[in-house]
């Protein structure tokens, strides 16, 4: 049963992402990626993680897509631009890095993560998967947790200072 | 617990493999980050595959922080868009060539 969850999940998460690359037009290429983001959501659930589900589709489908969309309906754009013109050197580069990590997981896949499992500490099951991740962000990864809302602010004032018109033009 | 955990690094490098396809041969500036998404959500992903395996709740943790540089990385990626058009009235990628030659 669980098999055949994963393989629905995997299927409609290859098939959008592909989908996002081969469409044409960026809106239909954002609505495939919000597909995907609530397929990956689901396989977040079956992996339980049940809280990083809901931040996906709240943060990647709430708010991410919303933005993508927002700005392709307010550039208005006329012409559509397909593929470019290094388009098969492209898709052997991404060939070959497939071929890459295929090869890596099968040839390391009699060590992959046998050494670590045992000196992993096992997880709490009697707390829920939301205040077990909230203890650890604000304890352990309290320091990286602060330069994470540090980012959230050099990214807001960026954006600001970019589409502000006027800031970075020439006086001329 | 039955699905190995190689599937899911399986699938991860497909859909990293296919962001990164889009990267190099797409040409609307809009659709390569899109991409980019595509990235970081194969990473997600791996981290929450490997997190579950090893009973360590550490890599949703590491999610949470990919989240948190996705979400700044599209704010002023798609400010630069907007910038990028308001120059030149256009988000092709083969337009921005001025660092070329």
């Amino acid at each position: 049963m669980e098999t055949f969850v994963f393989f629905y999940f995997a299927t409609i998460i290859v098939v959008t992402a592909g989908l996002v690359v081969a469409l044409k037009s960026p809106i239909y290429s954002a609505l495939a990626l919000l597909v995907m983001f609530f397929h990956v959501a689901g396989l977040f659930v079956t992996l339980h993680a049940e809280f990083l589900a809901i931040i996906q589709i709240l943060v990647y489908a709430g708010a991410i897509l919303v933005l993508y969309l927002f700005v392709v309906m307010l550039l208005n754009l006329k012409r559509e631009e397909h593929f470019h013109s290094q388009f098969i050197v492209g898709l052997f580069l991404g060939c070959v890095l497939f071929a890459e990590a295929v090869l890596l997981v099968l040839k390391g896949e009699t060590t992959l993560g046998q050494n670590i499992a045992a000196s992993a500490a096992p997880i709490e099951l009697t707390r829920g998967n939301t205040e077990s991740i909230g203890e650890l962000l604000y304890s352990t990864y309290l320091f990286p947790f602060e330069v994470a809302s540090l980012i959230l602010l050099v990214a807001m004032v960026g954006a600001v200072i970019l589409t502000k018109k006027g800031i970075l033009e020439v006086k001329s | 617990m039955d699905v190995p955990v190689s599937y899911y690094v399986v699938l991860s490098g497909i859909v990293f493999s296919i962001g990164l396809v889009g990267v190099l041969i797409r040409r609307n500036i809009i659709i390569i980050l899109l991409s980019v998404e595509l990235m970081l959500n194969a990473t997600n992903i791996n981290f929450v595959a490997f997190s579950s395996y090893l009973g360590n709740l550490s890599g949703q943790v590491f999610v949470f922080f990919a989240l948190t540089v996705a979400a700044a990385e599209v704010a002023v990626g798609l400010a630069i868009i907007i910038a990028l058009y308001r120059h030149s009235e256009s988000i092709n990628i083969d337009d921005f060539r001025l660092l070329k030659w």
